[in-house]
C-alpha cells in the first residue's frame, strides 16, 4: 500500500496539486483507520488529507478515478470482472455489433433509465462498451474516442425525447415539463458518467494506471490557457473568476488599510484608557488612507482576442469596488466608451452582448487597427486620462499592417500615471508578422504576457498596490 | 474516541437533525481518530456551522464557539489580563513588596479566558468551532496554529498551558481568501457543496415539519434546476428550507408558476437573479 500511495501522491504533484510531506504521512495514518476495501471511504480519507483547496478537487478526482478504477464500485466478483475485461479488450474488437443488437441495447437502456434501475443500467453500460466501443489492446487512443464511438450508436438524444414523452403526464404545466426535462437530462448524464467510468476501468486494465492518469490530467483552473480554452474549460474559469476576485479584493482592502500606522488618535486613546483607570495602556492610531487608483481600460474586442477581453473586463469590474473609478473603452478599428453598459447589479453576459451590438467599435472593415483606435481616443476621450489614471491596454498588438501610431499611445502615457499592456499571446510570437508589440512596449511602463487567471491575478494585485509613483517621461 | 466506527457517525448526526453524506461522515470519523482539526469549506448556507453543532450534540460535548471577524486579536481569541481587577488589587495592596504583588496579579484569578484558551483548559472534552476563519488576518491565523497542532497555549507570565483533554476542532471558511499553507496542513479538509437532490429532499423533510414528501421532492428538484443556472448567488440549503417553510405557511400543496413567481424572493436575493429565473419559468424549457 505504501508504494501505491507514493505513486498516487506523485501523480497528484505532477498534476499540480501541492502535497506536503506532513500531508502524505497523514494520508498513510488515515488509511489505517478506514476500510480500504471500500472505494468511498478510501476516497474520503485521501481527499481529506491530501487536497486542501476546492480548486484542486477536480485534479484529485481525475487522479483517483485513474488509480482506483480497478476497484469495483459495488461488491462485485472481481475475478469474473477481470475475465470479462480480458475478453472485452483482447476480443474481436467489438466493431461488428449488428443493428439488432444495438436495438436490444437501446431498449434495455430505455427501460433502465425510465425505471431508474441501476443494476440494469450497469449491465447495459458493460455490454455497450464491449460491443460498441471497439477497444483494442495497446492502442494509444484516449477514453473520449471510445465514449464517442459508443454514444454515436446509441442516439441518446432520441432516447431522451422518448423518455420525456413517457414520463410526462398529459396536460402538464410548463414548470412540470421543465422539471421532467431536467430529470431526464440528469439520468442521461448518470448514464454517460457510468460509461466514462467503465471505459476508464478497461483502459487502466489494459495500459496501467499511471499511463491513464497522465491522459486524464487536466490543468488547474488558474493555469488554463484563456485564449485556447474549450467551452467546458471556459465555464470552469468563469466559475473561478468570482471567488478569485473576492479573495483579491479583501486582500487589497486589507493591505491598503494596513501598512504603516497613522498619527496618534488622541480622542480614541483617551476613550480606551478609561477601561484601565485613565492609564493609556493601549494607544490608538488613525489609519492612513492612501488614494485609490483610477483605472482606464482599453480593450481590443476583435475576434482573435475576444475570450481574453471578456475575462479582463470581468476581472477588472469585479474588483472595481476596490478602485476609485473604472472607465472602460472597447475598440476594434475605432474606439467607444463602454462604461455605461456595466455597473452594480448588471448581468455581465448581458453587458458584454450590448458592448458587441451597441458600442461603435467598427469604423471600416472590422479588423483590429490599434493606430486608429488610439488616435481616436486621443481626439475624443482624452479627458478620461488624468495624472491619477492607470491605463491598461489589452490586446495582441496585431494591427493588420495598419500604421501602429505609437505617438498616440505616447501622448496618453505622458499624462497618465502609468500604462500597462497585457498581451494574451506568447512572448515568443511578439513582433512576428503584423504584431507591433515592440513599438508599443517602448511607450508603456510594463508589458505582460497574460494567458491565464494566475497571471491576471498577479498583475492586478501588483497594479492595485502601487509601491511608488513612477516618474513620467516627457515625450 | 467518540465513534466506534465510521458507520456509527451518520445515525448519530442524523439524531441531531443533521443529514451527513458518506464523505462528511467519513471525515468526521477520521478527525476523531487522528485527533486533527477539520477545515470545512463551501458556499454560504450549506450547513458548515451546523455540522460542528451536530457533532457536539451527537457526542454530548459542550460547544465553544469563536466567531472570527476582521480585527480579531489575541485578547479576544486567546486570553486577556483583567486590567481593572489588577489595578484594584494594586490599589488595595499599597505598601506591599512588588515581588509579592507581581506573582499575585499575574495569577489565574486575573486571567480572562477567551474561547481558544477555554477550550484547552476545559476539564471535560469540548467541541471548538472556529467560525469563518477566513475573515481574520493572516497574523491572527498564526495565533491559532499552536492551538491547532499542539493543543496548547503559551502565556508569557504563566508558561505553557496544555490541554487536559483534546478538543475536537472544526474550522469553517467561506473561501473569501486563501488560508495559509501552515493552517491547511494541520487540518483535514472537507469541502461541502450543494447537496444532491435526494439529500436535499431528506434535509427538507427533517427541517420543515408538515412538509409533504411530494412537495419536498418538487422543491428539491426545482432548486437544483435553479442552481444549475448562471446566477450571482445560487440559493443555499437554508434558503430552500426557508422557501419550503414559506410554501407551508401559504398553504400551498403544489408549486406552479404563479406561486413560484410570488415567492421567488425568498429563494433568491438579487433582483437580476429573480428576473432571470422568472423569465425562465414562462419558457417552460430546461435551462442550463
Amino acid at each position: 500500500m505504501a508504494a501505491f500511495l507514493t505513486a498516487f501522491i506523485g501523480e497528484l504533484r505532477e498534476a499540480g496539486v501541492p502535497v506536503s510531506m506532513v500531508e502524505a504521512v497523514d494520508a498513510a495514518r488515515a488509511l489505517e483507520h478506514v476500510d480500504i476495501e471500500s472505494r468511498l471511504s478510501l476516497k474520503a480519507a485521501l481527499g481529506a488529507t491530501l487536497v486542501k483547496s476546492a480548486r484542486h478537487i477536480d485534479a484529485f478526482d481525475a487522479a483517483f478515478e485513474a488509480f482506483f478504477a480497478l476497484m469495483p464500485p459495488g461488491g462485485e466478483d472481481a475475478d469474473r470482472r477481470a475475465f470479462e475485461d480480458h475478453a472485452a479488450v483482447s476480443g474481436s474488437g467489438g466493431a461488428g455489433a449488428g443493428a439488432s443488437e444495438v436495438e436490444d441495447l437501446v431498449a434495455a437502456l430505455f427501460s433502465s433509465l425510465r425505471d431508474g434501475d441501476l443494476g440494469l443500467m450497469q449491465s447495459v453500460v458493460r455490454s455497450a462498451v464491449s460491443r460498441l466501443a471497439g477497444m483494442e489492446p495497446g492502442r494509444p487512443v484516449g477514453g473520449a474516442y471510445y465514449l464517442y464511438r459508443v454514444l454515436r450508436r446509441l442516439q441518446l438524444d432520441e432516447i431522451g425525447a422518448r423518455l420525456r414523452d413517457e414520463l410526462e403526464t398529459p396536460g402538464a404545466s410548463p414548470i412540470e415539463s421543465r422539471l421532467t426535462a431536467e430529470e431526464v437530462e440528469r439520468r442521461l448524464e448518470e448514464f454517460r458518467e457510468a460509461l466514462r467510468a467503465e471505459i476508464r476501468r478497461r483502459l487502466v486494465a489494459d495500459r496501467g494506471r499511471q499511463a491513464v492518469a497522465r491522459t486524464l490530467r487536466r490543468p488547474l483552473v488558474e493555469d488554463l490557457d484563456l485564449t485556447t480554452a474549450s467551452r467546458d474549460d471556459l465555464a470552469r474559469v468563469e466559475a473561478a473568476v468570482h471567488p478569485l476576485t473576492r479573495k483579491l479584493a479583501t486582500r487589497l482592502a486589507r493591505r491598503r488599510r494596513r501598512g504603516r500606522d497613522g498619527r496618534l488618535d488622541v480622542r480614541r486613546t483617551v476613550r480606551s484608557s478609561l477601561q484601565t483607570g485613565g492609564v493609556p495602556i493601549d494607544p490608538r492610531f488613525r489609519s492612513p488612507r492612501p488614494t485609490k487608483p483610477e483605472i482606464v481600460l482599453l480593450t481590443d474586442i476583435s475576434g482573435s482576442v475576444a475570450t481574453f477581453a471578456r475575462f479582463t473586463m470581468q476581472f477588472v469590474y469585479a474588483i472595481a469596488a476596490q478602485l476609485n473609478r473604472v472607465r472602460a473603452f472597447a475598440f476594434i478599428d475605432t474606439i467607444d466608451e463602454v462604461t455605461r453598459f456595466f455597473g452594480p447589479g448588471v448581468d455581465f453576459t448581458e453587458a458584454l452582448r450590448k458592448v458587441g451590438t451597441e458600442a461603435e467599435v467598427v469604423w471600416l472593415d472590422g479588423h483590429s487597427d490599434y493606430g486608429n483606435a488610439f488616435g481616436t481616443f486621443v481626439l475624443e476621450h482624452f479627458e478620461a486620462i488624468t495624472p491619477r489614471s492607470i491605463v491598461i491596454v489589452t490586446g495582441d498588438a496585431r494591427t493588420n499592417y495598419h500604421d501602429p501610431n505609437p505617438a498616440a499611445l505616447a501622448r496618453i502615457a505622458s499624462v497618465a500615471r502609468s500604462v500597462y499592456w497585457l498581451n494574451p499571446e506568447r512572448r515568443r510570437y511578439w513582433d512576428t508578422g503584423d504584431s507591433v508589440m515592440g513599438a508599443y512596449a517602448a511607450v508603456c511602463d510594463e508589458v505582460h504576457e497574460v494567458r491565464s487567471l494566475r497571471q491576471l491575478e498577479r498583475f492586478v494585485e501588483k497594479v492595485a498596490i502601487p509601491v511608488s509613483r513612477p516618474v513620467r517621461r516627457l515625450v | 474516541m467518540m465513534f466506534s466506527d465510521a458507520s456509527a457517525v451518520r445515525p448519530a448526526l442524523a439524531a441531531q437533525g443533521y443529514l451527513a453524506d458518506d464523505r462528511i461522515a467519513q471525515v468526521v470519523f477520521l478527525a476523531d481518530r487522528l485527533d486533527k482539526p477539520v477545515l470545512v469549506e463551501g458556499p454560504a448556507g450549506v450547513g458548515k456551522t451546523e455540522l460542528a453543532k451536530a457533532v457536539a450534540g451527537a457526542t454530548g460535548k459542550r460547544l465553544i464557539r469563536l466567531q472570527c471577524y476582521e480585527g480579531l486579536d489575541e485578547s479576544k481569541a486567546l486570553y486577556e489580563w483583567n486590567y481593572r481587577k489588577q489595578l484594584l488589587r494594586l490599589q488595595a495592596d499599597q505598601g506591599r513588596e512588588w515581588s509579592e504583588i507581581e506573582a499575585d496579579i499575574f495569577g489565574e484569578d486575573f486571567l480572562l479566558t477567551r474561547p481558544l484558551l477555554e477550550a484547552i483548559r476545559s476539564p471535560e472534552p469540548v467541541v471548538l468551532l472556529i467560525d469563518e476563519v477566513d475573515r481574520v488576518e493572516v497574523e491572527t491565523e498564526a495565533l491559532m496554529l499552536e492551538v491547532l497542532s499542539d493543543f496548547q497555549v503559551s502565556i508569557p507570565e504563566l508558561g505553557t498551558i496544555g490541554a487536559s483533554s483534546l478538543p475536537a476542532v472544526y474550522l469553517t471558511s467561506n473561501n473569501t481568501r486563501e488560508l495559509s499553507e501552515a493552517l491547511k496542513r494541520r487540518c483535514l479538509f472537507l469541502h461541502i457543496g450543494y447537496p444532491t437532490i435526494e439529500r436535499e429532499r431528506e434535509i427538507l423533510l427533517t427541517r420543515v415539519p408538515g412538509l409533504a414528501a411530494a412537495l419536498a421532492d418538487r422543491v428539491a428538484r426545482f432548486v437544483a434546476g435553479v442552481r444549475a443556472q448562471n446566477l450571482r448567488k445560487p440559493p443555499s440549503v437554508s434558503e430552500s428550507v426557508d422557501w419550503a417553510r414559506t410554501l407551508i405557511a401559504l398553504g400551498v400543496a403544489d408549486i406552479d408558476e404563479a406561486v413560484i413567481g410570488d415567492t421567488l424572493n425568498v429563494l433568491l436575493k438579487h433582483q437580476t437573479d429573480i428576473e432571470r429565473v422568472a423569465a425562465g419559468l414562462t419558457e417552460g424549457t430546461a435551462a442550463g
